[in-house]
């Protein structure tokens, strides 16, 4: 216990400083951490009002509310909102609490530069907002940006959106060196890769993902910009160049960051469910080797986005094939957490139940990613509110409800409180059933042949979307609940011991709640 | 050097500032390139020089910190062992940054530009650029009045081949410099490092001078079609890269008259000589893709 | 009663294929032999999912239910089994095989593109489509029908609000007749669910696609690839024929023709061209400069107080006709016949106080489309 001793003094010399000025100096991980998860749910709730907006729309049939260029405004904002502002900040902020406690260090390893990775984002967001008020209007090409709708036909808030785009880019990779040095560098003596938790295993092959891809992701903007203000023609046939071009190099970042936005999801549940099985995780070995396997997979599988545009024959049926493998590493998941739960003994706390609506609806939503894989099929899918369907269910009852059940899990170490339970619960069963009620009737209505990123459609989707808008507004004011939690529980609460929950695993339970400022000044020992 | 304990820097304005200026450089150029059309850039021209005045001050200091500490004997081995993996991460990230052009210029060279042409699975398109032919480099584009192409290309065996030469040249100087450096024979080490600095030099001379007869001779522009568009923005982009990294040896070098650097333990310097090497190879990558095949 | 939803989503999830028949709730089994078999696909991997769905959230309601520690549940301590592992493995593997293969088979069969009867160049346009048949002289738009009332909700909605068109691509039954898809602006793509046909309309670029319909009848889709603004406003619709009526309906469309050729070279009242004009601006350049000629700021030009509309009458003749490339602005000299295009012309020169008072008329359009097309 003497590592404990340490820490509490270290707090005493050494604490944060008070003011505004420790927010926006700060080199602290856990400032950091907590700065990131609360921009990401501002970003969250900012992306939520978006998508009523468009549900409120999508109400009924004919125009009601917005015009469509504004629709398409909102369409293209909810998704790169949800995307870079919501997910991706929520995990970098989950590993900045969570990954140096884990692995036993003092802090991240290059705090500073830390700092800088937060701090971009505001202004990277602040810009991307701003567009929505500028003359032309903001960007309205949808999330994936496909050229030449984002660049001879673009609005010229584009550009904007473009610098945009390269700063979150330069915030991810420096965040993600950030993860990497500190797994690879600050673990604790005795702390073998193989007895990483798989939080931080999950994080630190993200962290290879975002460094290997987001470079991309800033060079295909950079061939945008260079198409609409220099003159260049790489989306362009009438120069040599080709509009699919863009796709290819689009979605060989995008296909990756979807997994960036699953991979620390898969890891917060494996942390969970063996805390509330009272079980050792099942073939923890196994675990990372999916992961692995997952990222791998990744990078060849981007095609599958692109089934329709015209790929040769041997393209499409070799994109089919490798997409479908990634189903068996991601099955191996899904059984090691079953089998986890196999033979424990259950509690259902909130972070157990996130969890758990987690596995299920995850499946699901895998379910239908594998329906998509299949291309034939996909002619039929793809474009239409089927997709929709299945990338809500991996990213809200996935990345989202993760995320959800991670904050409860570790909110008592952080704040060295106890939320309130039963309003937890409440939370959680107005969440899943609202998100069930918004996402499950898209299934319906994309095969029934409903497009999507559309503002008006044909009589026979009415009442789907009826139901799924209505679902929507419930799964939107629930989150106001979790909100409430959470500020309570920062303000007090039942306390909370070291170990929090009865038999977690880790070297963060080690440590007092709420945790100390500085967490190992002296790197613990690891048997 | 401490060895003990693991260096946490206290509170650091640097970050939020940088973030700002990047901010303004962002805004900056937006708002410059969006007013090209209209002459109304003048703004964006204003905040984007400040930005870049304020980013370099903020370089200048928050590097200025990093090497006090360092100097100061604050960094451990552990530390510097953080910095060698954020510098390769980096670099990483920089080599996917180029991956995304070589891959652009494989595929319209192996893909795009055939089908245009009438080769291959997607032939069927140049029904709608008839008399339009498939070749490489892509001299005729499918649309000249659009896209004229270029009257002719940059010819491999001279510039270019020189420029190689300079490069591989100078991946050299700098492992002599950084070897004399390791010895602790410090005037080596200000000779070959500023040689090496000046082949850099020398390189981006060329590489202007290359430019410069692309464009007033050749009509190889960023407007000359996909050869063009791919040529400018892989040799663009390095020769970008190339700058950085003069600009970095040359700070070092100044570092090095001042006495900074010891024989074990002067990771600045080896940080600048990894990029330098990797600016080579990607070098050696263009020469190969972009000129002579 | 935690557990109580979970029992209903499947329940739900089951219910998907009971209303097999029903449009509404399923892919429709399409009326082709391929999406025939897409539906067959459909079905055959969704009930695999199905089944390997109730055993692993069988197994995981099973553990919730009878290992909670609420009812005595002690933890055993296994974590490991490589022969279980291994197992997990290989049978998700060896399912995917029976998924790949009869997927790969219809993937083949959907990319044999030879030997069509009929071949048709389809070209997407910023909202409507253009049918061009290759070797006869036919080319026309297809434009969205759905009256503007309806969608702004100032009157009853019809029935195939949203899915209808002016003029719908027409084809001859039981024939094999290729689709040559590309577009003149951005992406879009054409697709008709009956016909499980869903291709990219690439600019530049030439997609091919192929269907063979058994059944004469009705289909329709919509544009699947979001396009700007009225990208949800461009359906597609596919009138298919038996042979003989397909023929009578070649003949009527060359009769049509001639007709139009001929009202070209009258005379036409200044109100008239204003009325037809009022028309064919609503449903053909609204959707971009707005009906009040206001356009968008900074997107697509106000043709009110233009100084172009009010002053350069050859100009405005000009992008009307040839549009500006690299432009939303496209040529309307194919869309539009030569009397609407004087209409147009017309009705922009002298609405919204435009109040040049100058006219158009049919005969200098063709005249000045004729000297272009010698070019
Ligand atoms: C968190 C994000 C996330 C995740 C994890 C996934 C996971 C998967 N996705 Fe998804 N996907 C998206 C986010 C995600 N996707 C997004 C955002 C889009 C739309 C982008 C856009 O166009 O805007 C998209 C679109 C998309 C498409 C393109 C559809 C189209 O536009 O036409 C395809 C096609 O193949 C696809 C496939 C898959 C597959 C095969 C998986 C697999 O990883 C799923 C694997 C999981 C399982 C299969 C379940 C568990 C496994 C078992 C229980 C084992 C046994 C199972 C079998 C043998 C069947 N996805
Ligand atoms: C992680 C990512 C993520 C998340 C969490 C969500 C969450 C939601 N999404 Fe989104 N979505 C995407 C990613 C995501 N989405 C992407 C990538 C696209 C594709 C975009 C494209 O096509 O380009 C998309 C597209 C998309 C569409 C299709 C639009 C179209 O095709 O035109 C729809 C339609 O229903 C939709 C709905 C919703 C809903 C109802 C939620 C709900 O879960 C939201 C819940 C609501 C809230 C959280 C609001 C809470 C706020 C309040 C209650 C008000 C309080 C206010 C204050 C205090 C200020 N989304
Ligand atoms: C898909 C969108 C779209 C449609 C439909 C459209 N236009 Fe345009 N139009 C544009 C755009 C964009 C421009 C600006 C082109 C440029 O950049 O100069 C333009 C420019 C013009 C101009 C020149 C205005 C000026 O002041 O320079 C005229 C005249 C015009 N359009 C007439 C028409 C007519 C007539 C129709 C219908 C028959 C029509 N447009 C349909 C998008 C459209
Ligand atoms: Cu055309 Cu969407
Ligand atoms: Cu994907």
């Amino acid at each position: 216990m003497t590592t404990l001793h340490q820490s509490v003094k270290q707090t005493e010399q050494h604490g944060p400083a008070t003011g505004l000025t420790r927010w926006l100096y700060t080199t602290n991980h856990k400032d950091i951490g907590t700065l990131y998860l609360w921009f990401s749910f501002i970003m969250f709730l900012t992306g939520g009002c978006m998508a009523l907006m468009i549900r409120a729309e999508l109400f009924q049939p004919g125009l009601q509310l917005i015009d469509p260029e504004f629709f398409n405004q909102m369409t293209t904002m909810h998704g790169l909102i949800m995307v870079f502002g919501a997910v991706m900040p929520a995990f970098v902020g989950l590993a900045n609490w969570m990954v140096p406690m884990m692995v036993g260090a003092p802090d991240m390893a290059l705090p500073r530069m830390n700092n800088w990775s937060f701090w971009i984002l505001p202004f990277a967001f602040g810009l991307m907002l701003s567009t929505l008020f500028m003359e032309g209007g903001a960007p309205n090409f949808g999330w994936t940006f496909y050229a030449p709708l984002s660049t001879t036909y673009a609005p010229p808030s584009v550009t904007f959106f473009i610098f945009a785009v390269h700063m979150m880019g330069i915030s991810s990779i420096m965040g993600a060196i950030n993860i990497i040095a500190t797994i690879l560098n600050l673990r604790a003596p005795g702390m073998t890769m193989m007895k990483l938790p798989l939080f931080v295993w999950t994080w630190l092959i993200t962290a290879f993902l975002l460094i290997a891809v987001m470079p991309v992701l800033a060079g295909v903007v950079t061939m945008m910009l260079m198409d609409i203000h220099f003159g260049t023609s790489f989306f362009n046939a009438a120069g040599g160049g080709d509009p699919v071009l863009f796709q290819h190099v689009f979605w060989f970042f995008g296909h990756p960051e979807v997994y960036i936005m699953i991979l620390p999801a898969f890891g917060i549940v494996s942390e969970i469910i063996p805390t509330f099985a009272r079980k050792r995780l099942f073939g923890y070995a196994s675990m990372v080797y999916a992961t692995a396997s997952i990222a791998f997979l990744s990078f060849i599988v981007w095609a599958h986005h692109m089934f329709t545009v015209g790929l040769p024959l041997a393209g499409e049926l070799f994109f089919m094939f490798a997409t479908m493998l990634i189903a068996v590493p991601t099955g191996v998941k899904v059984f090691n957490w079953v089998a986890t739960m196999f033979h424990g003994s259950l509690t259902f706390e909130t972070p157990m139940l996130f969890a758990l609506a987690f596995v299920v609806l995850f499946t699901i939503g895998g379910f239908s990613g594998l329906m998509l894989a299949i291309a034939p099929a996909d002619f039929q899918y793809h474009d239409t509110y089927f997709v929709v369907a299945h990338f809500h269910y991996v990213l809200v009852p996935g990345a989202i409800f993760a995320i959800m059940a991670g904050a409860y899990y570790w909110l008592p170490k952080w704040t060295g409180h106890y939320y309130n339970e039963r309003l937890g619960r409440w939370h959680f069963w107005l969440s899943f059933i609202g998100v069930n009620i918004t996402f499950f009737p898209m299934h319906f209505i994309g095969l029934a042949g409903m497009p999507r990123r559309i503002p008006d459609y044909a009589l026979q989707f009415a009442d789907f979307n009826m139901v799924a808008s209505i679902g929507a507004f419930i799964f939107g004011f629930s989150q106001l609940l979790f909100l409430y939690i959470v500020i309570a529980t920062i303000r007090g609460g039942e306390k909370a011991g070291d170990k929090v929950w009865e038999q977690p695993t880790g070297l963060e339970w080690t440590l007092p709640s709420p945790a100390p400022y500085h967490t190992f000044a002296e790197p613990p020992e690891v048997k | 050097m401490s060895t003990a304990n693991y260096y946490v820097p206290a509170q650091s304005r640097w970050p939020i500032f940088a973030s700002l200026a990047l901010f303004m450089l962002a805004l900056g150029a937006g708002t410059l390139i969006n007013g090209l059309r209209t002459d109304s850039g003048g703004v964006g021209l204003v905040i984007l020089l400040s930005g870049a005045l304020l980013m370099g001050l903020i370089l200048v200091g928050w590097f200025g910190n990093v090497i006090k500490e360092s100097r100061t004997g604050l960094y451990s081995e552990q530390m510097d062992r953080s910095f060698r993996w954020g510098m390769m991460w980096f670099i990483f990230s920089e080599v996917m940054f180029f991956a995304a052009f070589f891959g652009t210029l494989f595929y319209v060279r192996t893909l795009a530009v055939p089908w245009l042409g009438g080769e291959g699975e997607k032939g069927v398109s140049n029904m709608l650029w008839q008399g339009f032919q498939a070749q490489w480099p892509l001299m005729t584009t499918p649309d000249m009045e659009q896209f004229p192409g270029p009257q002719a290309i940059i010819e491999p065996w001279h510039l270019p081949l020189l420029n190689t030469v300079l490069l591989i040249s100078s991946s050299f100087t700098v492992t002599i410099a950084h070897h004399a450096l390791k010895a602790d024979r410090r005037p080596r080490v200000v000779l070959w490092l500023a040689a090496t600095i000046g082949l850099g030099a020398a390189f981006l001379l060329f590489q202007v001078m290359e430019y410069i007869e692309a464009y007033q001779e050749m009509g190889l522009t960023l407007h000359a079609g996909i050869y063009g568009a791919t040529f400018f923005v892989l040799t663009g982009f390095h020769g970008l890269h190339v700058t950085l990294g003069t600009l970095m040896l040359s700070i070092i070098w100044l570092r090095v008259l001042k006495g900074h650097f010891e024989p074990d333990n002067h990771f600045g310097f080896e940080a600048v000589a990894w990029y330098w090497h990797f600016v080579d190879v990607v070098w050696i990558g263009l020469f190969l893709f972009v000129y002579i095949l | 009663m935690r557990v109580s939803a979970l029992p209903l989503l499947l329940a739900v999830a089951g219910g998907v294929p009971a209303a097999r028949a029903d449009w509404s709730l399923n892919m429709t089994p399409g009326v082709t032999e391929i999406s025939q078999a897409v539906f067959d696909l459909h079905m055959t991997i969704f009930w695999i999912c199905v089944a390997i769905g109730v055993v692993v959230f069988g197994v995981m309601l099973w553990s919730i239910f009878h290992h909670r520690k609420s009812k005595g549940a002690q933890a055993k301590h296994f974590h490991e089994n490589t022969l279980v592992e291994i197992i997990w493995t290989v049978i998700p593997f060896v399912i995917l095989i029976g998924m790949a293969v009869p997927a790969t088979a219809t993937l083949i069969k959907m990319y044999d593109k030879s030997e069509a009867d009929l071949d048709i160049q389809v070209t997407g346009y910023q909202w409507k489509w253009r049918y061009q048949y290759l070797g006869e002289d036919i080319d026309f738009f297809s434009n969205l029908s759905t009256p503007r009332e309806q969608i702004s909700n100032d009157s009853e909605k019809g029935e195939n609000y949203l899915l209808e068109v002016d003029n719908p691509l027409v084809i001859p039954a039981d024939k094999k007749v290729r689709f040559l898809i590309t577009s003149n602006d951005v992406i879009h793509s054409w697709w008709v669910p009956a016909f499980a046909v869903k291709k990219d309309a690439v600019p530049g670029f030439i997609n091919e696609a192929w269907t063979r319909v058994p059944k004469p009848g009705i289909y329709r889709g919509q544009c699947a690839e979001l396009c700007g603004v009225d990208h949800g406003f461009m359906p597609v619709v596919v009138e298919v024929k038996p042979q003989a009526e397909y023929e009578q309906w070649l003949a009527d469309v060359r009769a049509a023709k001639a007709e139009q050729a001929a009202a070209a070279q009258q005379e036409i009242s200044f109100d008239e061209l204003m009325a037809q004009g009022e028309q064919v601006y609503n449903r053909a350049c609204a959707a971009c400069h707005q009906v009040t000629g206001e356009g968008l700021p900074n997107v697509f030009p106000a043709l009110k107080g233009s100084a172009m509309v009010l002053q350069d009458m050859a100009g405005h003749i000009d992008i009307v006709l040839n549009g500006k490339s690299g432009t939303a602005m496209q040529a309307f000299r194919d869309q539009l016949s030569a009397v609407e295009l004087a209409a147009v012309i017309t009705y922009e020169r002298n609405a919204w106080g435009n109040d040049t008072g100058e006219m158009v008329s049919p005969a200098e359009i063709s005249q000045r489309t004729a000297a272009s097309a010698t070019e």
